[in-house]
């Protein structure tokens, strides 16, 4: 035999489950988000989210050459940063603020700590709230959507959760017409940012990753069910002051974040019950923030908040090892 | 088949499993090789003795290696003929271990051989003779059999389990053996039944052999032997996982089946034990699945233990490309071979050949902590976890993370999208921490 055979350990059969694939499916779950995102918003929508992903991979690209590593553009991970980053900014985002964005994002959030897999915030979430702190006007004003709009100069409104947090504040209760826009909230006919108005094309998202078993139930369902729960209670303790919880789920970045976001696995507990732990945690922060906190819209802050608490859960939740009656410690 | 329904174990994963082309093939026999490489290691433990000389002449089934310690079998001439070498020979290890090579005379001539009717025996006796027989766990193990059905006293054995549930992709042999020679297995069973004195016995077949589960059960009507469908799960037939899914009893981490008052036998062994006391004929020979996407012909084969793999693949019509990989075993626990001059020997259960193109060639990339591994273990670890502890030459953390209780079942490398070679790895610590507590 002249060829040489190949030594190796077993298994010698895999699943054919790659990072790329698996970056790949995520992009794919958002395209209806983004569809939705340049109907209502139109062009400047297309051009944030345009900004974003390639500001992205340029980034990613120069770091790997300055860093002198392989290209990793080809994982695709880069790239679902952009679009990330893009759905969480205000539609009518400024150019300088995408490509900061894109710049704080890769740099900042992800290729300072080696790159994929070791960077311990959400790139997207960390450039989203920096930009938020940094830019405060920028990053809130919020053009109403126009579908088929072409011009930059869209009207500006608030947002459901930011309607309802200045009316609260000035009154005391609730705006009257508040859940009157289920139906524009279902399908994203409100002001928000990028990806975060329409809850059905994030739904739809959100069945594609579940059903492709991209992701596991674990998260969305422990982070949504807590929200609903909590945001619940709060409703029926004084109904005049707290919004319902069909609101909070259909406004605001929820559903974004339960499914795209706190779902990153790099920044997420690695076990089952380490992921139920984090999702409840995310929706406890998420209505906190929302209903008592200084920003309206608490999603990004509870899924960082929780990124930070990850290495603790992973190193106390662990799996029951076979044939042990309780957990090894750590 | 709701696979719900069916009694199974936690984690585990469902690769293809690539059984079609073998599945309906009856087993075959094979036809002598020009020459019998015949390990004195064919089991785990001390490797046997020879007991013969370069020019002496065999008979089959006669002793040429003799069992050397407690944890040990005695090996025999698979066929008769001349003992043409006693050196190193490259063992399905991929070592150069020591072997008796043979050529056969075409006459397979058996040495005198001592049938006897079980019922008349002692477990003692029957113990004895399956030793003498070289019976070893035929499910890939090859522990000694004996050792096995000689648990301490203070261990009572209730529960006999026969691992019929073959869930390697590829592998037909056991499926085929209970569809082909189901008297031989549960003549094997009422022997280790007398030998253990269970109150159970149970026969565990995966769902996806409804023929042989069949079968089985309308020859078990009435005997006690109860056979059970599970669910078709990788790895379903490994042993704790087998016990814990027929039993709901989970054997302590660390001990063996006999802890919880189990002994697990394939239903191969099972068959090689009734040859062995009822016939008096030593384990010489058994059944394989020659397959994979390189083999013309893919089969089932009985062969004689020893038998080259060329000779196997020959059989099988041969084949057109250098094999990229060869494998003894099936893919997720197999072991890669260095050439087709190895043995088959009794712990072959298969023999898959890969092209490149089958093989699963791509670069390892950074873990993405994506929990695929730790949701897939079988034994409740954190492969990613312990993978990055042996990288940090961290054995005590990799330790006290329970690295000892893999069972290397292949799970966690066959889902990382990463190509982590995570089994190597606890492999690896496993060694490690071994050496540490011996040296300490
Ligand atoms: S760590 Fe060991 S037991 Fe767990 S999946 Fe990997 S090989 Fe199997
Ligand atoms: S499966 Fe691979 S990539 Fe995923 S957590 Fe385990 S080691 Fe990391």
């Amino acid at each position: 035999m002249s060829e040489p055979v190949y030594i190796s350990s077993s298994p010698h059969i895999d699943s054919g489950a790659t990072t790329s694939k698996i970056m790949r499916n995520v992009i794919y779950s958002l395209l209806p988000a983004c569809a939705m995102a340049i109907y209502l918003f139109g062009l400047p929508g297309l051009r944030t989210l345009l900004l974003c992903t390639l500001g992205c991979m340029m980034f990613e690209a120069l770091c790997n050459k300055l860093g002198g590593k392989p290209g990793t553009l080809s994982d695709g991970s880069a790239a679902l940063t952009g679009i990330l980053l893009a759905l969480n900014l205000p539609p009518g985002s400024p150019w300088w603020l995408a490509l900061l964005g894109a710049a704080i994002a890769i740099v900042i959030g992800k290729q300072i700590y080696g790159g994929l897999g070791y960077n311990p915030f959400n790139p997207a979430l960390v450039a989203r709230v920096v930009l938020l702190i940094s830019f405060p006007v920028q990053m809130t004003i919020w053009a109403a959507p126009t579908p088929f709009s072409t011009g930059f100069d869209a009207v500006t409104a608030a947002t459901p959760l930011g309607e309802w947090k200045t009316a609260v504040m000035l009154t005391g209760k609730l705006p009257e017409n508040l859940s009157a826009g289920t139906l524009n909230y279902l399908t994203g006919n409100m002001p928000g940012s990028l990806g975060e108005v329409s809850a059905l094309a994030l739904l739809l998202g959100g069945l594609y990753l579940l059903v492709r078993k991209v992701i596991t139930w674990h998260i969305p369902v422990s982070f949504i069910g807590t929200t609903l729960l909590l945001s619940g209670i709060f409703w029926l303790v004084d109904p005049t002051r707290y919004p319902d919880p069909l609101f909070h789920f259909l406004t605001g970045g929820l559903l974004l974040g339960a499914f795209f976001m706190a779902t990153d696995m790099v920044t997420s507990p690695i076990t089952t019950k380490g992921m139920l732990i984090f999702g409840i945690g995310c929706g406890v922060l998420t209505v906190l923030i929302r209903l008592f906190g200084g920003y309206p819209e608490g999603v990004s802050f509870a899924i960082l908040l929780m990124n930070a608490v990850t290495p603790l859960i992973d190193r106390f939740v662990k799996p029951r090892v076979f044939g042990t009656m309780q957990e090894v410690k750590g | 088949m709701s696979s719900s329904a069916l009694k199974t174990f936690p984690g585990g994963l469902h690769p293809p499993d690539s059984k079609q082309a073998t599945a309906g093939k009856p087993i075959e026999l094979s036809p002598l090789p020009v020459e019998l490489i015949l390990p004195l290691s064919q089991h785990i433990g001390a490797p046997a003795e020879a007991c013969v000389e370069v020019g002496e002449f065999v008979l089959k089934g006669q002793m040429i290696g003799r069992a050397k310690g407690f944890v040990s079998v005695p090996i025999h001439a698979s066929t008769s003929g001349e003992v043409i070498a006693v050196e190193p020979r490259i063992h399905p290890s991929g070592r150069l271990l020591p072997s008796i090579v043979i050529k056969p005379d075409g006459e397979e001539s058996w040495c005198e051989l001592f049938p006897a009717d079980p019922e008349k025996l002692t477990a003692a006796e029957l113990i004895e003779r399956i030793l003498q027989a070289g019976i070893v766990g035929m499910g890939g193990a090859t522990f000694p059999t004996h050792v096995k059905l000689s648990p301490p006293d203070d261990k009572p054995i209730d529960t006999l389990i026969l691992n019929g549930v073959e869930c390697e992709p590829f592998l037909t042999a056991d499926h085929r053996l209970m569809l082909e020679a189901p008297k031989q297995i549960l003549a094997g069973i009422n022997i280790l039944r007398k030998i253990l004195q269970v109150e159970k016995t149970w026969i565990g077949i995966e769902a996806n052999k409804p023929d042989a589960i069949a079968l089985l059960q309308e020859l078990c009507a009435g005997t006690g032997i109860e056979v059970v469908p599970l669910a078709v799960k990788y790895p379903q037939g490994a042993e704790k996982q087998l016990i814990l899914a027929l039993t709901g009893r989970e054997v302590p981490s660390g001990s063996l089946p006999m802890e919880v008052g189990v002994v697990v036998q394939n239903v191969a062994t099972a068959a090689a034990i009734a040859t062995a006391v009822i016939e008096g004929k030593p384990l010489v020979d058994r059944v394989g699945t020659i397959s994979g996407p390189l083999i013309k012909k893919p089969k089932n084969l009985r062969f004689h233990c020893g038998t080259p793999l060329q000779h196997l693949v020959d059989l099988c019509g041969g084949i057109e490309h250098p094999p990229a990989k060869i494998l003894a075993g099936g893919p997720m626990m197999g072991q890669t071979q260095l050439t087709l001059e190895a043995p088959a020997t009794r712990g072959t259960s298969g023999l898959l050949l890969f092209a490149k193109e089958d093989l699963p060639l791509r670069p390892q990339t950074p873990c993405i902590r994506c929990g695929r591994c730790v949701q897939v273990c079988p034994a409740g670890l954190l492969p990613t976890t312990i993978a990055a502890y042996v990288r940090l030459d961290l054995i005590e953390a990799a330790e006290q993370t329970s690295a000892m209780d893999c069972i290397e079942c292949g799970c966690c490398s066959y889902s990382c999208p990463a190509a982590i070679p995570l089994v190597q790895s606890l492999r690896q610590a496993k060694g490690m921490i071994l050496e540490k507590r011996r040296g300490a």
